[in-house]
């Protein structure tokens, strides 16, 4: 619809939207996050959903102790190779639409653990990562800000077209493979679909 | 308390008396802190365990911490100086002669009496090497608090306990082959690009790069 003829209808007492600005409104201001935390990144998520920060603003206060009741999944903490394959799992039980944020250093690089044999690199590495946080751990300002950033993206998404999410669409898969347990790694150590390991261009 | 009942040559001589044939040697810490230890031997340190743990003069309730060692093989250099006789005059030649010791795995005890309020008693057993070799005796049926600390080394050093309950990985999955905090473990090569590589990581860059270079190179 015409931007003029929509303020000018506004003016008349005419309020009128498209199917995907409600749509997306909707889904925006009611992100449920998954209840689970993996270390210390915890508490500042426990944190934000507190008095104090009150995630409950932006409607993102209803932490679910199920994956089949979430819509995001707040990667809060280390990731260790053993919890990996559970993590996938977990994220694997969300209904679409569904979106992650890593939340910490540990959980977008594996953070001062990077060099331990124990330690994944990155939940990025298995799943599609919508937010990154840095910080060790981030302030709850931080994870607001994420949150508010991830409410941005969901208010963006087109619902038809080649542009539209992956939910949308039926031809690409929403399970990820899980991780098996091998006997030096995980195997794979990433899923070349979602993750690929950073090149270095030198030009010579 | 007195403080020589506490010295290592103390208890030796008292589980000496309490556990016939049993081999203790002290190791003796040279440091300000001087925590002395006592290695006892795989086949009587169940028994020197428990009496430690009866005897009325020590009353070893309470293992506070169990850890692992690893000691792989060394060659110990030795430089000799001996005066000889050469060309009719005498000169100091130095010889070096290597030894090879062999390595093996340990486990360290920490004991601690809530009893009589004293320790902490230092108690190391060792395994025979390396390999097969890896089997020292489970100290859980004393202490029921080794239990997962037992679990922890048999996982993380391949240390074997003979007489545990349920010796299983604790931290790392079943199907994991290594044991990472040995000296000798080399971890998966999950290399990634670092802006300014150094040391460790710089060794770790170059290597990983030689190695794409020679598989595939992607």
């Amino acid at each position: 619809m015409d931007e003029g003829l929509r303020s000018e209808l506004s003016k008349q007492g005419i309020f009128t939207t498209t199917l995907e600005d409600l749509y997306n409104w909707g889904r925006k201001n009611s992100i449920w996050p998954l209840g689970f935390g993996l270390a210390c990144c915890a508490i500042e998520m426990i944190a934000t959903s507190m008095a104090r920060y009150d995630l409950a603003r932006f409607g993102a206060e209803v932490f679910r102790p199920s994956p089949r009741q979430a819509d995001l999944m707040i990667v809060a903490g280390t990731v260790t190779k053993k919890m990996a394959p559970q993590v996938v799992r977990l994220y694997n039980q969300m209904p679409e639409p569904k979106y992650v944020i890593a939340m910490g250093a540990c959980a977008i690089s594996g953070g001062p653990f990077k060099q331990g044999y124990n330690v994944l690199k990155g939940i990025d590495r298995y799943i599609p990562v919508d937010i990154h946080i840095p910080g060790c751990p981030p302030r709850p300002e931080a994870l607001l800000h994420a949150l508010m950033t991830l409410q941005q993206k969901i208010d963006e998404q087109v619902l038809t077209g080649e542009r539209r999410p992956r939910h949308l669409n039926a031809d690409v898969p929403g399970e990820f493979p899980v991780p098996e347990y091998g006997e030096h790694d995980l195997v794979p150590t990433n899923n070349p679909d979602v993750w690929q390991p950073p090149a270095l261009v030198r030009e010579d | 308390m007195d403080t020589d009942k506490n010295a290592p040559e103390q208890i030796k001589s008292r589980v000496e008396v309490g556990v016939p044939g049993v081999r203790l040697e002290v190791v003796v810490n040279g440091s300000p802190c001087a925590q002395h230890s006592l290695v006892v031997d795989r086949e009587h340190a169940l028994l020197a365990a428990k009496f430690l743990k009866e005897d009325p003069a020590y009353r070893m309730d309470y293992v506070s911490n169990v850890t692992g060692v690893d000691w792989p093989e060394t060659t110990i250099k030795e430089i000799v100086k001996t005066k000889e006789v050469v060309d009719g005059v005498e000169r100091e030649i130095e010889r070096t002669t290597e030894k090879k010791k062999s390595g093996f795995l340990e486990a360290v005890y920490h004991l601690y009496s809530m009893e009589l309020k004293h320790g902490p008693v230092i108690l190391r057993i060792r395994t025979e090497n390396r390999a097969e070799g890896n089997h020292l005796p489970s100290l859980t049926p004393v202490w029921r608090g080794a239990e997962f600390q037992e679990r922890e080394i048999f996982d993380l050093y391949g240390i074997v306990f003979d007489g545990h309950p349920d010796l299983r990985r604790i931290l790392m999955w079943e199907e994991f082959k290594d044991y990472p905090m040995r000296k000798d473990y080399v971890e998966p090569d999950d290399y990634e690009y670092e802006p300014t590589p150094h040391d460790d990581v710089l060794e770790k860059a170059k290597k990983h790069a030689e190695k794409v270079l020679t598989t595939d190179g992607h």
